[in-house]
Parts: structure tokens; sequence; C-alpha cells
């Protein structure tokens, strides 16, 4: 009865020894998986512009009806969306929009830490979409 | 002018043990937290200054800022008494202590004893207020109108009434030994090494002093009157704030002098290991055998599960008590023997 309450005492003090497993996360992170899901950002042309052409797909496909797009056509004869909104508030990452994109524009990202105070900040925009590029080289 | 001088000491020394007593106390949170994290493979606090040393002062800062619930259907003025209770008893069991020899003022013939009383009886005034403790904790439970609460209070009192029983035979040993119920003797009789220490004439009433002085302080593996899981927190279920924090520090200023109690009564109190060491003074050996016990604590703490209840009282009644008694006769027989 005695031996096994000392070889107990012994494992505990073994892992007390050791070094902790901890990964003290807002110094040190995990990088996210290969799969992961995050926050979306636009792919950019050869022009510096988004890639999109503004054909509602992801609009339509968006389950949680998070994206609204109107429509333009600039000097070229080029659709390009006149605003591009994404309520980041509202998505919930499925990715669907990325599946549906017929031109590549719309990715899942990397990018997982995004808190605000205000609703209104999680609106994105097509300028919000691109700069979100940055976060996932 | 001599009863001035003896009222300033006695002040000082009062003031030095209560302050020393609540770092101590302080600090043993923190230590069971690093070491179970540890144990844990984790880290344990280390968020609130260098090592999450300053995270006592901060859990402090919290529990007076949290709000001071009383519930509607308790005993109120027991409700309020009982956290009380407790950490008075925990801490005025430390009164006769001796937690080292004496010494000397440099530029007088001042003695100062480094201890607050040297009561010939000191053994059973430490019995004594421990159980005062118990109301505490029995008091707290069954006046906070909790179900939980009650039944908490209810085992703390089977439980500690229980193992004191064995606790107390188990120290009778010693007391055989050493002829003696004042605690500066019963180190003075360890005296020169740690072959004189009295864990080797009484291993078996050390552990089994160890073994119930774990269920006097309601630690793990005995921490019946707790139990998270099933009673969600026991006896101090409706307390909050301060309150609750009392409860807190009284069971770590328990921990404490069980400790400070071992150390005095088997390893020798402040005496240095071997006598060549004693130019180290007696404090600081007390302090390191006291840390080794503390640390013990906490380790078995990481280590063990908690016993089901019928089980604590079978061990209790049926093993410990036994033993105790057992060892008893014997120490008897060999006393009585060699005259």
């Amino acid at each position: 009865m005695i031996i096994p309450l000392l070889k107990g005492l012994k494992v505990t003090l073994g892992y007390f020894f050791s070094k902790p497993i901890t990964v003290q996360y807002p110094e040190e992170k995990v990088p996210p998986a290969k799969r992961w899901r995050g926050i979306q950002y636009f792919e950019k042309d050869e022009r510096g512009k988004t890639k999109c052409v503004a054909c509602g797909l992801c609009m339509a496909v968006c389950p949680s009806q998070c994206i609204y797009i109107e429509t333009a056509e600039d000097e070229e004869g080029r659709r390009y969306p006149l605003t591009y909104e994404l309520d980041a508030s509202r998505c919930i990452f499925c990715g669907y929009c990325e599946e549906a994109c017929p031109v590549n524009a719309i990715f899942l990202g990397k990018d997982y830490e995004w808190v605000e105070g205000d609703r209104k900040v999680y609106l994105m925009t097509t300028e919000k979409l691109l700069e979100e590029k940055k976060f996932n080289p | 002018m001599q009863l001035l001088y003896l009222l300033i000491e006695i002040i000082v020394k009062c003031v030095v043990v209560f302050a020393g007593l609540m770092i101590v106390v302080a600090y043993l949170t923190w230590l069971e937290r690093k070491v179970l994290g540890h144990i844990q493979i984790r880290y344990g606090p280390n968020r609130c200054g260098p090592f999450g040393l300053l995270q006592p002062f901060s859990d402090a800062v919290k529990a007076f800022f949290k709000e001071d619930l009383v519930p509607e259907k308790s005993d109120k003025v027991i409700f309020v008494m009982a956290p009380m209770i407790s950490i008075i008893a925990a801490i005025s069991i430390f009164a006769v202590i001796p937690f080292g020899n004496q010494f000397t003022i440099p530029g007088t013939d001042w003695v100062v004893k480094l201890r607050l009383a040297d009561i010939d009886v000191g053994l059973l005034y430490i019995f004594g207020i421990a159980s005062l403790g118990e109301f505490g904790i029995i008091l707290g439970g069954w006046s906070s109108g909790n179900k939980y609460g009650l039944t908490g209070s209810l085992r703390a009192a089977a439980q500690m009434i229980s193992y004191e029983v064995a606790l107390g035979i188990a120290i009778v040993g010693v007391l055989i030994l050493s002829q003696s119920l004042r605690l500066t003797e019963i180190v003075r009789l360890q005296e020169g090494g740690f072959w004189n220490w009295n864990i080797w004439y009484q291993p078996v009433a050390f552990v089994l002093y160890l073994i119930c002085g774990l269920a006097e302080i309601n630690r793990t593996p005995f921490d019946m009157p707790e139990a998270e899981a099933e009673l969600a927190c026991g006896f101090n279920i409706e307390y909050s704030s301060m309150k609750f924090a009392l409860f807190f520090m009284a069971e770590y200023a328990h921990m404490v002098t069980m400790g400070a109690l071992a150390v005095t009564l088997f390893l020798g109190g402040w005496q240095p290991i071997i006598p060549q060491l004693s130019f180290i003074p007696g404090i600081v050996w007390f302090c390191a055998k006291l840390f080794i016990f503390l640390f013990f604590f906490v380790w078995q703490r990481g280590t063990y599960p908690r016993l089901r209840y019928d089980h604590i009282m079978k061990f209790g009644w049926k093993i410990l008590i036994p033993l105790a008694l057992i060892n008893l006769l014997i120490t008897a027989l060999i006393v009585l023997l060699k005259g």
C-alpha cells in the first residue's frame, strides 16, 4: 500500500522538475493549421486593384448573408464592385465565398485575432479586405 | 523600567511573528499554485511581477473589493463570527511555537527568547486551540443555510474528531520520550545532531502525525469538508470577499502551524543538522525545515486524489488509531524497561 503512494510522489516530482509545455499566448503563438479559415482578404490583380468582378456569387452563397455588393463598370467595360461590404461580425468563416469565387479574388486568411469595442468596425470594405492581405503572405 | 522593556519586547515580538506568519501564509498560496502548476507541466502564476511574486497582493486587493454577501437564510451573527474563529485559532497556535533559541541584543545584556510564550502546557494549548479552529468550519457551514455547506461541516466535524484522536495518541509517544509538554524542552532534548531527532525514535508516530495532520487541516487527500467536485466548496460555499479570504488564510496558517509543530516535535526544532553547523542562526534552520514540510504538503496535494468519505472514516478508526495505540504501548514499554 505504501510503495504505490511513494511511486506517485516520485512521478509528480519528476513532472515538477520537467519543463512546462505551456505556450504563453500573447508572446508565443501556435501557428494556425494549414486549412485554418480566418479573416478574409482580397487577392490583387496586376494593376494593384481587386480581382473581384462583382459577379455576386459569394453574396448568393453566403449562408449568413453577410456580403453586400453593388456592381459598376469602369471605362474599359470591366466590372468591378462599387461597394463590397463584408460584415465580419456576422461571418461564420464557412469558406463558401472562397469556393464560389470564379476568379479567385477572395480567400480566407490565417488571421484570427480581431477584437473591437464597436460593431461598425467589423464592416469590411474593399480597402480593408485588400489591406488584410498583408497578414497572409 | 524593566517591565516597560519587557512590554516593548513582547509587543515587538508579537508584531514580528504576526507579520512573518502572514507573509509566509501569503507566499504559501503563491508556492502552492506555482508547485501545482509545475507538477501539471505548466507555469502557475507568472504575470504579476517577476515569477508572479506579487500575486498574493493582487489576490488580497481583489478579495477586498469583492461584494460581501450574507445570505438571507443564514444565521447572521454566527455566519460573521465563523471565519473570525477560524483565523484567530489558526494564528494563536503559533504563540507557543519556538522558532529559534535566544540572542542578546548587542550593547546590552537583554536576552531575547525567540518564542512568544514558553508555557509548560504548550502541546495541550496547541491541541485545545486547534480543536477550537474546527468550530469555525463547522459553524461556518452550518450557519450559511446551505445544504452543501451543512454537509461539508458535518463531514468536517466527523473527520476532525476522529483524526484528532489518532493525532493526540501519536504525539503521546513523543511526550513519553521527552517527559515534558513544554515545546522548548522537547526541542532541547533533541540537541546534538540529526541522529538525536525524535523522528528516529518515533518513526511511526511521525508518519501518523503527517497523515492525521493533513486530515486536521482539511487538505487533500482528506479535503472532505471542501470537496469541490461533490459539495461545490463545502463549508465555505456561501462565503465571499474577505470572509472567504479569512477562511483561506486560516487554512494556510493552520498548515504552517502543523509544519512548525512537526519540525518542533520530530525534526529538532531550531537545532542544526550537525553540531558543527551551529554558527547558522537557529531561525534559518527552523525555516528550512518548515519549508520541507510545506513543500511536502503541496507536493502530496498534487499527487493524491481525494479519498471517499467512508474510506476516510474506516482508515481513521480501524487503522490509524490502533496503530497509534500500538506505537504508544511499545514506546511506553521500552521506556519502562530502560528505566
